[in-house]
């Protein structure tokens, strides 16, 4: 049970890990609890169906179909977490002064809201259904079993989520003003780790060429599948193998975000007359 | 001319970022079958090339999911109780490392021998 609980609580933690970003990230916009909600039952009823569906879907593009699906997941959640860092690079100043005026959420940002909800779901949706497949398999192959493995699985689950609680209460310890700029840059960092992830599924899948397969080795130093391992491996993308091309990815998704951050947050008088 | 010039550049580019892709696809010479069976790999250990790109077709004859994972180098995947799944390793260096099923760690855990 135990042991159970173990594998299921890495799984989850990650998830639980990028809800928690999320949420602190999008503190003090109107009705994020409806959209932040929502994202984590989609992702549940995600994870349930890509279990049932991860057969058919590893066969597709020749047998590397789960590598070029997981790719595909990662790059959503790429754009949507820079869009969410571009927007609040525009709305965070006005949004923290109302804060710290009312303490009150008063700014509305629908578009932002849909797209942290795609990155909640799909994180999820990934975490999950690896957690479904794991404990499906006990289930079926030992059936005597069944009321020590839900247990554990519930263990697990709460464990990775009670991680999750407490980081965002950690977060939200800071004051405001920091708040922004520290859930922006783990956003940011988020997004880089998940391009370079994305690079490394379509270098598995042999689409992309590695560019050099080891820029160099850190698996010594910390493994990637321990837990510390992981944390890191969400929060800042942490490989300790990294191709080459998964360290431009990084640097390029970095570059991307900073640069039209940059541009798009200019006062408006410096920016030249454009029609909208 | 300026915005033909970007273009014919970017054709080029778009051809040899596939011709990359496309010969590191038909690069690999060497396939291996490993299967897991009451939580344990065979052939075990498995014996693969040096630096050699191979590709592993892993087959999960127990009811268990399992997780081909290695702390000591890259690629894995998940199999399915009674599925077939493939995925690539290396290139690796001449040497020795383990690789284990992430849910069944102490009793699938192994060696790669890469000569």
């Amino acid at each position: 049970m135990l042991s159970t609980a173990l594998i299921v609580f890495r799984e989850i933690v990650e998830a639980a890990l990028v809800v928690s970003i999320v949420l602190a990230a999008t503190r003090g916009v109107a009705s994020r609890g409806r959209w932040v909600g929502g994202g984590v039952l989609a992702g549940i009823g995600g994870a349930g169906l890509l279990a049932l569906f991860a057969d058919a879907l590893s066969e597709l593009a020749s047998g590397m179909g789960q590598e070029v699906f997981n790719a595909l997941v990662m790059l959503i959640a790429v754009v949507m977490l820079g869009w969410h860092s571009i927007w609040m690079g525009q709305h965070g100043r006005e949004m923290s002064a109302q804060l710290n005026e009312m303490g009150q959420a008063v700014v509305t940002g629908n578009k932002s809201l849909a797209a942290m909800a795609i990155v909640v779901a799909l994180a999820i949706l990934r975490e999950g259904s690896e957690t479904v497949l794991f404990l499906y398999g006990i289930a079926v192959s030992e059936p005597g079993q069944a009321w020590p493995m839900m247990a554990g699985g519930l263990l697990g689950i709460t464990a990775g989520i009670a991680v999750g609680v407490a980081i965002y209460f950690g977060l939200m310890r800071m004051a405001m003003r920091h708040l922004f700029k520290v859930t922006n840059a783990l956003v940011i960092l988020m997004a880089a780790g998940m391009a370079s992830q994305c690079a490394g599924f379509l270098v598995a899948a042999d689409w992309l060429p590695a560019l050099g397969d080891t820029l160099w080795d850190t698996s010594a130093l910390l493994s990637e599948h321990s837990i510390t391992g992981k944390l890191l491996h969400t929060l800042i993308g942490y490989t300790a193998q990294p191709s080459g091309v998964q360290v431009l990815a990084y640097l390029a998704c970095l570059s991307v975000i900073l640069g039209l951050g940059w541009l798009t947050a200019r006062p408006k008088a410096l920016q030249p007359q454009m029609s909208h | 001319m300026k915005f033909k010039r970007l273009i014919n550049s970017s054709v080029i580019t778009t051809c040899a970022l596939l011709s990359v892709a496309a010969s590191s696809a038909f690069a690999q010479d060497s396939a291996y079958e490993l299967t897991v069976k009451n939580h344990q790999f065979s052939p075990a250990p498995l014996t693969i090339p040096a630096d050699t790109k191979v590709k592993i077709t892993l087959t999960n004859q127990d009811t268990t999911t399992a997780e081909f994972i290695s702390d000591d180098f890259k690629g894995g995947k998940l199999a399915k109780g009674g599925k077939t799944v493939s995925f690539f390793i290396g290139p690796l260096k001449a040497g020795t490392y383990s690789f284990y099923d992430e849910y069944h760690e102490a009793a699938s855990k192994t060696q790669l021998i890469v000569q």
